[in-house]
């Protein structure tokens, strides 16, 4: 944390993006976070993840809900709609917004204790009705905020700072995620931008609902030894599946790969995923087979990474609901309310 | 890329870019805090140390620390260092009891210094004070050299060059006074243990082209015009003055001109505006005061009827550049111009001159006239005579012979000690952590983003009135506050310590220039285009740490860091320290 507000001052060379923005365009409000939060570094990845993929800011909307991860999203895109949910409802607040203007694109970031805890169940639903988003859990394993309690996501056996060992089973948010009907699953380490930031790139462009969890090392009440969410733990224990390249239909840079270890995913917007193969045979196109690698791999004590599974056919709620397609607010009242003779035909069709 | 070796003093003071671009090396950042500390006298004496004529300095420093300043990379425009070292001088106290004292006890050698401008006045007080008894010789009736002959009144008063010779002299070095030398080989005669030689370059270029004789009463060399009207001997010009030449003299000479009477003074140059010699902001106060700078005309001859100047021919010109990039001037075919005036001034150059050193005493010349020197000890063929300054490797300006005076009062010393002269004595360094709290810092580390502060002036009626009156105004006290808070105080240099680092990436994401890159080592070139922010100035160094768990490198590209300490205040182990760089650069008598 500091207590000054970042220089303005760049160098006359700073990087530009398509719309002539620099990085720091798509800061926001200096973090008050601890120094060395995992999230600040998410937040990083999501400023580089839209500055790349050349976003304009105004057409982001981005909701949170209650804890140290929903603080974050004050620290990055400073020009996009953002709200600050209550705890755990983030999901339905995002999914209420995202019917009535499918324009924008949704980011919805939350914690352990947001998703995992007191909303499970909003969770749980949002991946069900297959909202159009990219739903980021800042996952630590612990309750910041309240100075380091176990959270749901916390491993069965690891050592609180205090030394006290969990005893509980945990979450697993993107074995949930898998199972609900996600289309778009990931796992990434806060510590590991050169897999994360890809990750959020191929979330931001997935047309359907893209689930990232990302486990962000708590600096102050869960980096030691003992905790399974440590910087140390994790990169000791990273099982990636796959690295990903993410590139946008206009560019035409074909990587040069060896024969079968490049896997090309074209998603729904027409935007490339570019998938290496990282040591083991992995098939993200397979759900089931998905599921099985975590489980394995997790008795094992290994921490699965990557994207693991996609699914490009670019179905969400707005096709399954048949919704329009303009947004509510730019309808007009005539078509909104169609006055008490439409409302007569539809209760007689309904009689 | 090999880790980088911050214990070597020249590193971090390559960061201090000011420090480093100055010759004298004059520790700016300190002295600019001390300034906004509102110690004046502090400031003043952190100058005095290394640059020796801080008033003057601060009022007509040619500024290599300027186009060096890191603010000039990431703003506008950098700090007005030198206009606060001016500060510093106008604002002390009688800093007398501060000045060091001479030892009572002499050791016994006697050097001479012939001239009485800054080489020579640096040599005898970096001597002095080791005890040296040093006695300078000066053809003029006060010394100072070319500050007080060739520069104007109205940019540097004489009773700041008074000020400033005084505290030399009275430490204790004799100055003879009209004492003109017409022979070194009478000079070595005498018992003397080194000769210092820093008479300038006193002789100005001439423009030998037809009518120079016939109109010769009205066309002035530029510095011989400038030394009389610095002492009196003229006290008016025509009205139509052409001012020949694109340095520094001519933007003296031009504005001299407009105070003597002179209306219709214009300046003109063979080169470019861009690629004239002068500073910048010196043509900007020729530009000021009404004067027009003409660029690509290329003097041809002086036009003369009855016996006096009628004007000046000028051919016109283009820049061509080769593949090497080399200029020359081609003519356009155009019509010649012709310029009409009254006076013309020659400001295209100084020469060496050394009609008083007998050719046969074993002191060799080169082909261009100038001494033969060891570029580093500064001495001569003959082993006990030294040159610094303008005398020594041709014309530059005054910082550069305060540092050669520097260097030379070292070979000096050495040479008296009978230590070889090329064992130089080294710069040593410090580092101090700077941490006070968890978000204080011993320095100033918010970023002021505003813009340089200008300089107070007088009005130009008042200015042109009286070529005694100074133009300049300077800061006043706020002025002066603010303008040094915009210095990024580079010598607070980010030490990075790879043990206690846990990769978190905080100082990566906080670094608001984008400076800092976690990345797998390679060669520099490669690296240097896979940082964060690609680094594409060769001559900014790269910081890299090794020594890490995951196995990368810390990358630091020192351009465009602000010093602001964010990555410190940011990093949870503290890895990231923010440490006071302080290099002490060796003068005379340091242990070698």
């Amino acid at each position: 944390m500091t207590y000054l507000a970042k220089p303005k001052l760049l160098a006359a060379d700073a990087p530009r993006n398509a719309l002539g923005y620099t990085r720091r365009d798509y800061e926001g409000a200096i973090s008050t976070l601890c120094a060395g939060c995992g999230h600040d570094s998410i937040s990083a990845s999501i400023v580089q993840a839209c500055f790349d993929l050349d976003i304009e800011p105004h057409k982001v909307a981005k909701l949170s809900g209650i804890g140290c991860s929903s603080k974050t999203p004050d620290y990055f895109l400073g020009n996009s709609h953002g709200f600050n949910s209550v705890h755990g409802r983030m999901p339905s607040v995002l999914t209420g917004a995202a019917l009535a203007n499918r324009n924008l694109l949704y980011l919805g970031v939350s914690g352990d204790g947001d998703s995992a805890s007191i909303g499970i169940g909003q969770f749980a639903h949002a991946m069900r009705r297959g909202v159009n988003m990219t739903y980021i859990v800042e996952n630590n394993g612990v309750y910041g905020l309240t100075k380091g309690q176990f959270s749901a996501t916390a491993d069965k056996g690891t050592k609180s700072k205090k030394g006290v060992i969990n005893s509980d089973s945990p979450i697993d948010l993107a074995m949930l995620a898998l199972q609900l009907g996600a289309t778009y699953v990931a796992r990434s380490f806060s510590g590991d931008k050169e897999q994360l930031v890809p990750l959020i790139k191929g979330a931001l462009r997935h047309g359907g609902p893209a689930f990232i969890d990302v486990i962000s090392p708590c600096v102050t009440f869960n980096n030691h030894a003992g905790s399974t969410k440590s910087y140390d733990y994790v990169r000791e224990h990273n099982a990636a599946v796959n690295r990903l390249d993410v590139i946008l239909p206009k560019a035409q840079i074909e990587a040069s790969y060896p024969p079968g270890s490049l896997r090309r995913v074209v998603q729904h917007d027409g935007s490339i995923l570019h998938l290496r193969k990282v040591g083991v045979d992995y098939d993200p196109s397979d759900r089931i087979g998905a599921m099985n690698h975590l489980q394995e791999r997790q008795a094992l004590g290994e921490i699965v990474t990557g994207l693991l599974y996609v699914d490009s056919s670019g179905q969400d709620m707005h096709t399954h609901l048949n919704t329009v397609e303009k947004p509510l607010n730019q309808l007009g009242d005539a078509y909104l309310c169609p006055g008490s003779k439409a409302l007569e035909a539809l209760n007689a069709m309904l009689r | 890329m090999k880790p980088t070796d911050i214990s070597n003093p020249d590193y971090l003071h390559k960061v201090v870019d000011c420090q480093w671009a100055c010759p004298a090396h004059t520790p700016v950042p300190e002295y600019i805090r001390q300034i906004a500390a509102g110690d004046f006298s502090a400031a003043y004496m952190i100058n005095w140390n290394s640059n020796v004529f801080p008033g003057i300095l601060g009022r007509v420093c040619d500024r290599p620390c300027e186009p060096a300043c890191r603010r000039g990379r990431v703003d506008k425009e950098p700090v007005a260092i030198c206009r606060l070292k001016r500060v510093a001088a106008d604002f002390k106290d009688d800093i007398r009891d501060r000045l060091p004292r001479p030892p009572e006890k002499k050791n016994g050698k006697r050097i001479a210094c012939i001239g009485g401008g800054p080489a020579s006045l640096t040599v005898a007080r970096d001597l002095a004070v080791q005890g040296y008894q040093v006695t300078v010789f000066d053809s003029g009736s006060s010394p100072g050299g070319m500050m007080r002959s060739q520069i104007p009144k109205f940019r540097l008063p004489d009773s700041v060059i008074d000020e400033e010779c005084g505290y030399i002299e009275d430490l204790g070095v004799e100055l003879r006074r009209n004492h003109w030398i017409g022979s070194l080989r009478e000079v070595l005669a005498g018992d003397w243990d080194a000769v210092f030689v820093g008479t300038g370059a006193p002789r100005g270029r001439d423009a030998d082209l037809p009518g120079r004789n016939q109109a010769a009463a009205h066309i002035h060399v530029g510095i011989d015009w400038l030394s009389n009207v610095a002492f009196g001997h003229v006290t008016s010009i025509g009205k139509r003055v052409i001012v020949l030449g694109g340095g520094n003299t001519a933007m003296d000479c031009c504005r001299s001109a407009r105070r003597l009477g002179g209306e219709d003074v214009r300046v003109v140059v063979r080169s470019g505006f861009e690629e004239m010699k002068a500073s910048p902001w010196e043509k900007e106060d020729a530009l000021h005061e009404g004067i027009p700078i003409h660029n690509f005309l290329v003097q041809k001859a002086f036009t003369h009827a009855h016996g006096r100047l009628t004007g000046v021919l000028f051919e016109k010109v283009r820049a061509e550049y080769d593949d090497k990039g080399r200029r020359s001037l081609v003519p356009t075919g155009e019509p010649d111009v012709h310029m009409e005036c009254d006076d013309v001034l020659i400001a295209i150059g100084q020469e060496n001159a050394f009609p008083w050193i007998e050719r046969d005493i074993g002191l060799d010349f080169d082909r261009w006239g100038l001494p033969v020197l060891n570029a580093q000890t500064l001495q001569s063929t003959l082993p006990r005579v030294f040159f610094g300054g303008d005398a020594a490797l041709g014309p530059k300006n005054i910082i550069t012979a305060v540092a050669q005076g520097h260097e030379a009062a070292i070979s000096i010393d050495l040479f008296c000690r009978k230590l070889p002269l090329t064992q130089r004595p080294p710069a040593t360094m410090n580092l101090v952590s700077q941490k006070m709290g968890i978000h204080e810092w011993s320095y100033d580390n918010q970023v002021s983003e505003d813009a340089r502060r200008k300089v107070p002036v007088r009005s130009i009626e008042e200015a042109l009135k009286d070529i005694k009156s100074e133009f300049e105004l300077g800061y006043d006290f706020k002025l002066a506050c603010a303008e040094t808070a915009r210095c990024l105080n580079c010598d607070v240099a980010t030490v990075f310590k790879p043990k206690l680092c846990i990769e978190c990436d905080a100082c990566v994401d906080i670094c608001p220039t984008e400076c800092i890159t976690f990345t797998r080592n390679g060669e520099e070139d490669e690296l240097r285009g896979r940082l964060k922010a690609p680094s594409c100035d060769p001559e900014q160094a790269l910081y890299l740490a090794e020594g890490l768990k995951t196995g990368r490198v810390m990358v630091k590209d020192e351009n465009v860091c602000l010093h602001c300490g964010m990555c410190a205040e940011r990093c949870p182990t503290g890895a990231w320290d923010m440490q006071k760089f302080q290099v002490n650069i060796a003068q005379a008598g340091a242990e070698v």
